[in-house]
């Protein structure tokens, strides 16, 4: 049962650091707005118009899109850790979110250019799309590469030739609404519409749900591939399923914010220490509320740090994200060598 | 009509990619048998039992589980039938070993895995049998390779099987983990009426524990039947293709290659006493004779493995002239006699110490006895 005490302390801290960045990433901004004015405003009582259209119109949406897209991220790496059994795989260093990005780069400048606006829910198929791709090269060289170093390497590659293309097209693509896509490119939460919140907040949602119920069969793989089967598992259907949610859950975060590093691989790894358990139904809520909280944090000082300039939400999530991989990495080695 | 075997295979052939391996493969089991392959490393014990837990589909034929095909059986019906325990090391994070005992409970539990009170009661049960109950909270990445099989063992017989199936359980095993492990699957079998099927490298536990043994050599199962008739003179220099040295099928004892070339030394001994003899002049490189030794003589498989010449007796017959006059004959080509029997005692030897005294005689007449 001391367990179990873990368990609800390591939940009621990831609890209460996202409710506490929630709170900043409305409040803090160009204007800030205190605490008391934001209350005021949802307790539907009388507040003035331009804070109610900074905090309904802009950071909130904004808020609510990094915490669900923070969250669907670190849910993603953890389901590539499980699949590939390697811990720093993630949607990130995989080139699964640089494939995604460079099909929805593509396909924005297409409709731009013709003059149509691009749905949220198209975005995500292009971005779902792009994933797939990136996925089913890492699956092909996964089949011919069986060291776990290389597979990562070649991630890296696809996601540099994905980037250079996105960049490319980006760069030629001479369009006033480019500006935008420039930002999103690099990475970042800014103009989110309520629109986007809706549409990401159903399709992740669902996928956690779904991850969710996964959680036995995740918990069976864990113990590998072979001992997973002898339990009943039914590992050919379970590998698609972990493939196709972890490829969803990224392409939607790659749709919104473009992509963002490291969150993938850090989250899983801080929940995992918090709860000093590997254990899916223990592990799945906790990384979606880790990634929530990490992203509101990331994206809280892209925008304020050097304010008014915007930093890309992926530099900030490197600051913290890239040290944790290296001391992943770090203690990987000590226990091989013990 | 029930079936009389729990497990049984008709025809089944095994391989990677649909290239067939090993062909025709007809073994079964009946409930609370023990049933080991063995044969050279790379002939395929590990394919079969690859094919036979379904991690690799069969090439061709049948395999039949508690009377129905396999083929027919969802995932969840074999595993509440079949456990296995493989070579693969696994590294789970952050599992400490009841955790791990307790993934065994998988095809019991509901949809997200959670424990009941009975499931946790078989978890304790099934630690308590193979002895790992004080490992419950240690990390299971931490303890010794010896602890890791117990604990995959638990892992598997808390999974409630029939049958299990083992992949060279013992190969990372010191001796006393070796026999403890193998005295727990031989307890199981008998009070549990379990099944089950494993590979082996050590032909003398194998010849021990199995009430079947399955030789696996090319591209077929070479032999197939208890282990008095597998281990039959000869038979395993022959499975394994053996070039060097020798194996005695009766008491598991490996020889190295015997020195070549004409006896040096002549080694009287007998009941056991020159054994260590043997191999010592086997190690220095000295080609040496052995007599006189009765074929059941604890001596003689040694000497018979080692020695360049045995002057041996039929079992329970009397020493001839011949074998006195040969004894005497290589006394004067070696050049040197030792005895691995105590002079003193030659008298309370009956008619071998009489012969013994003679030789002893004959010898130092020469000055060839080598004092020890």
């Amino acid at each position: 049962m001391r367990k179990t005490n873990r368990y609800l302390l390591g939940y009621l801290i990831l609890l209460l650091l996202l409710a506490i960045f929630l709170a900043v990433n409305i409040c803090v901004g160009s204007v800030n707005i205190p605490l008391s004015e934001v209350w005021n405003l949802f307790r539907g009582a009388e507040v003035d118009s331009m804070s109610t259209d900074i905090i309904l119109q802009i950071r909130l949406p904004r808020a609510l899109a990094a915490a669900i897209l923070g969250g669907a991220l670190a849910l993603s790496g953890y389901l590539l850790q499980t699949f590939f059994h390697n811990p720093i795989a993630s949607p990130f260093t995989l080139g699964v979110s640089s494939g995604a990005k460079v099909v929805v780069a593509l396909i924005m400048i297409l409709f731009l250019q013709k003059g149509y606006t691009i749905n949220s829910l198209a975005m995500i198929l292009s971005a779902f799309v792009g994933a797939m791709i990136s996925m089913g090269f890492v699956l092909l060289i996964a089949r011919v590469i069986d060291k776990m170093s290389m597979l990562i390497v070649s991630g890296v590659m696809i996601g540099y030739i994905c980037s250079a293309i996105t960049d490319f097209v980006v760069t030629f693509a001479d369009d006033a609404n480019i500006v935008n896509l420039h930002n999103w490119s690099k990475g970042s939460f800014s103009g989110i519409s309520w629109d986007n919140v809706i549409v990401m907040a159903i399709v992740v949602f669902a996928a956690l749900f779904c991850v969710f119920l996964q959680s036995k069969p995740i918990s069976a793989y864990q113990l590998g591939e072979v001992y997973a089967q002898n339990m009943g598992v039914n590992v050919k259907t379970f590998r698609v399923i972990l493939i196709l949610l972890s490829s969803v859950l990224a392409a939607c975060v790659t749709a919104f914010a473009g992509p963002v590093s490291f969150v993938g691989i850090a989250v899983p790894h801080l929940v995992k220490s918090l709860f000093k358990t590997a254990k899916p139904i223990v592990m799945i809520p906790g990384c979606f509320l880790g990634g929530a909280s990490f992203c509101l944090m990331c994206d809280l000082l892209a925008r304020t740090m050097f304010a008014p300039t915007e930093l890309s939400i992926s530099t900030v999530t490197a600051i913290f994200g890239a040290p944790v991989v290296i001391f992943i990495m770090i203690r990987k080695k000590k226990d091989r060598a013990e | 009509m029930r079936d009389e075997y729990y497990f049984r295979t008709e025809g089944l052939t095994v391989g990677y990619d649909g290239v067939p391996l090993i062909k025709e493969i007809e073994i079964s089991i009946r409930r609370g048998e023990i049933l080991t392959l063995i044969g050279p490393n790379g002939a395929g014990k590990t394919t079969i039992l690859k094919s036979i837990i379904r991690q690799l589909s069969p090439i061709g034929g049948m395999v039949y589980l508690d009377g129905r095909s396999m083929q027919e059986m969802s995932g969840k019906e074999i595993a509440t039938r079949m456990s296995v325990v493989l070579t693969e090391r696994t590294k789970p994070e952050l599992m400490s070993c009841e955790d791990v005992v307790s993934t065994g409970r998988y095809p019991y539990t509901g949809t997200f895995g959670l424990l009941s009170k009975k499931d946790r009661e078989i978890v304790r049960e099934s630690m308590e049998l193979v002895h790992i109950t004080e490992l419950a909270d240690r990390d299971f990445t931490r303890i010794s390779d010896g602890q890791k099989q117990r604990v995959m063992l638990a892992r598997a017989i808390c999974q409630e099987p029939d049958l299990i199936v083992l992949d060279e359980p013992t190969s990372f095993l010191d001796i006393k983990y070796k026999l403890e492990f193998l005295a727990i699957i031989q307890k199981l079998s008998r009070t549990r009426n379990l099944s089950v099927i494993m590979s082996l490298h050590e032909l003398d536990l194998a010849g021990r524990i199995s009430d079947k043994i399955v030789c696996v050599r090319g591209d077929k199962v070479d032999r197939y039947g208890t282990p008095e008739e597998i281990f039959t003179e000869g038979y395993i220099p022959e499975l394994y293709e053996m070039t060097v040295g020798s194996y005695d099928e009766l008491s598991g004892n490996l020889e190295l290659a015997r020195v070549m070339g004409e006896a040096k030394v002549l080694v009287l001994s007998g009941n056991g006493t020159g054994t260590g003899l043997f191999r010592r002049l086997q190690r220095e490189g000295i080609p040496f004779a052995a007599g006189i030794l009765w074929e059941n003589d604890l001596d003689y498989p040694s000497a018979r493995a080692l020695a360049s010449e045995v002057i041996s007796v039929r079992a329970f017959a009397s020493i001839s002239m011949a074998e006195k006059r040969r004894a005497m004959e290589l006394i004067d080509q070696c050049t040197g006699v030792l005895c691995t029997l105590p002079q003193e005692k030659f008298g309370q030897m009956g008619e071998y110490g009489r012969i013994l005294e003679e030789l002893w005689v004959y010898a130092d007449r020469q000055g060839k006895i080598v004092q020890r």
